[in-house]
């Protein structure tokens, strides 16, 4: 699974990544966590909010930031 | 209610002097803090709530749909109220508007509102001026960006945004839903309830820090300290204000219960609310934000714009009240 953390580095930005590998670890999945900073690819995502979460491409989230176990169920679900 | 509550607290729990100047002034705070902490937990639920049955996606289909007729500035500076801001969400926001197949003054229209009507503020505002005044803060907020949007959509600016932004706005992407799908009302409820707290906490510091200085000025300042400098009648009081206000973003819900101390001695309410609007509305770090899709002329065209509107706001309420 390869997982995106599309933010310009904002606090919550942060916020959504640390979240994202807790829930990784606590769920046992093998992903690899990028970040995303540079705007122009920010926006060929078509999010309206920040920050937004890509899994495998695919936008799951975004303008907002989940509990780490709301996350863990979107990435079980995901797999 | 709450002046109750915060007298029982002060005068009778305490047993403080009421005739006294400290005491005076922790009442203040203690009444403001009940106050506007009970409204900030109200108001981010209701405006969360809000924002999770309407989401952004939706607006945008909504105002690109045409189906409006002539009431797009309106509508997108309302749903800029409605919608909460974040200053790292406002460069996808713009593009994304864009690629819908908004029109730039329409955007503006959104730009310009979102960040000046805010939960956060509203709330604050309701607890410290009352809701006559926060009415003509949301209403002059909303027709701000709504004429705005609509004069600056009137000139050719596309030219003026950066290359990159326009090639990415013609390329138009297939909608996303933002991870909205369904989500059931306890989870929904939650979930709200989960994100308003964490504004509130948020804000915290800045609400008793600007609470604070207001009780000290309650208690220490005499009233008409300010009319020889602020006062009414002082004809550049309202641009100073709105100047004064620009390196202030960070600290916006701490200023307004000071400005509410202020109002009390004699500012007038005009010039004061042309400062708070300044302080919610001209923030550095949008700015920043923004010149990576706008020239500086743009971006200069834009600020001045809102900047100069927001003075005539302020002379208007000095007018009026």
């Amino acid at each position: 699974m390869h997982i995106k953390i599309l933010g310009t580095g904002c606090p919550n930005c942060g916020l959504l990544e640390a979240r994202t590998r807790e829930a990784l670890a606590r769920t046992r999945i093998d992903a690899e966590v990028e970040k995303v900073e540079e705007l122009a690819d920010i926006v060929s995502y078509g999010v309206l909010g920040l920050p937004a979460l890509v899994v495998d491409d695919e936008v799951v989230l975004s303008g907002r930031v989940p509990s780490s176990s709301e996350l863990g169920r979107l990435l079980s679900d995901g797999l | 209610m709450w002046e109750t509550l915060a007298d029982r607290l002060v005068y009778g729990l305490l047993g403080l002097d009421a005739a006294a100047r400290t005491a005076q002034s922790l009442q203040f705070f203690v009444h403001e803090i009940l106050k506007i902490g009970f409204l900030l937990v109200v108001v981010t639920h209701l405006m969360g709530l809000v924002n999770a049955l309407l989401p952004v996606e939706r607006v945008r289909e909504a105002i690109a749909s045409g189906r409006l007729r002539g009431a797009e500035h309106l509508a997108a500076s309302t749903f800029g109220a409605v919608t909460p801001f974040c200053s790292c969400s406002s460069i996808p926001l713009f593009i994304g508007f864009l690629q819908g197949g908004i029109p730039l003054g329409v955007t503006f229209s959104f730009l310009i509102t979102s960040p000046l009507v805010n939960e956060v503020a509203l709330a604050i505002f309701l607890g410290s001026f009352g809701w006559k005044v926060t009415i003509a803060y949301a209403a002059s907020g909303i027709v701000l960006g709504t004429l705005l949007g609509a004069i600056l959509g009137r000139f050719d600016l596309e030219r003026y945004l950066e290359s990159w932004v326009r090639e990415a706005a013609r390329r138009s992407t297939a909608p996303t839903s933002g991870g909205g799908a369904a989500v059931a009302w306890p989870d929904l409820l939650r979930r709200v309830s989960r994100d308003a707290l964490g504004i509130t906490r948020r804000v915290a510091p800045y609400v008793l820090a600007g609470v604070a200085v207001g009780a000290g000025v309650h208690g220490w300042v005499p009233a008409g300290a300010f009319d020889s400098w602020l006062g009414e009648g002082h004809p550049l009081a309202v641009p100073a204000a709105v100047l004064l206000a620009v390196p202030m973003y960070s600290g916006a819900s701490g200023v307004i219960p000071i400005t509410e101390a202020l109002v009390a001695k004699g500012i007038p309410l005009g010039t004061a609310l042309a400062f708070m609007m300044g302080v919610v509305g001209l923030s550095l770090p949008e700015a920043l934000m923004l010149k990576k899709v706008m020239r500086t002329r743009l971006l200069a065209i834009f600020f001045a714009s809102v900047a100069a509107c927001i003075i005539l706001v302020g002379y208007g309420f000095d007018l009026i009240f």
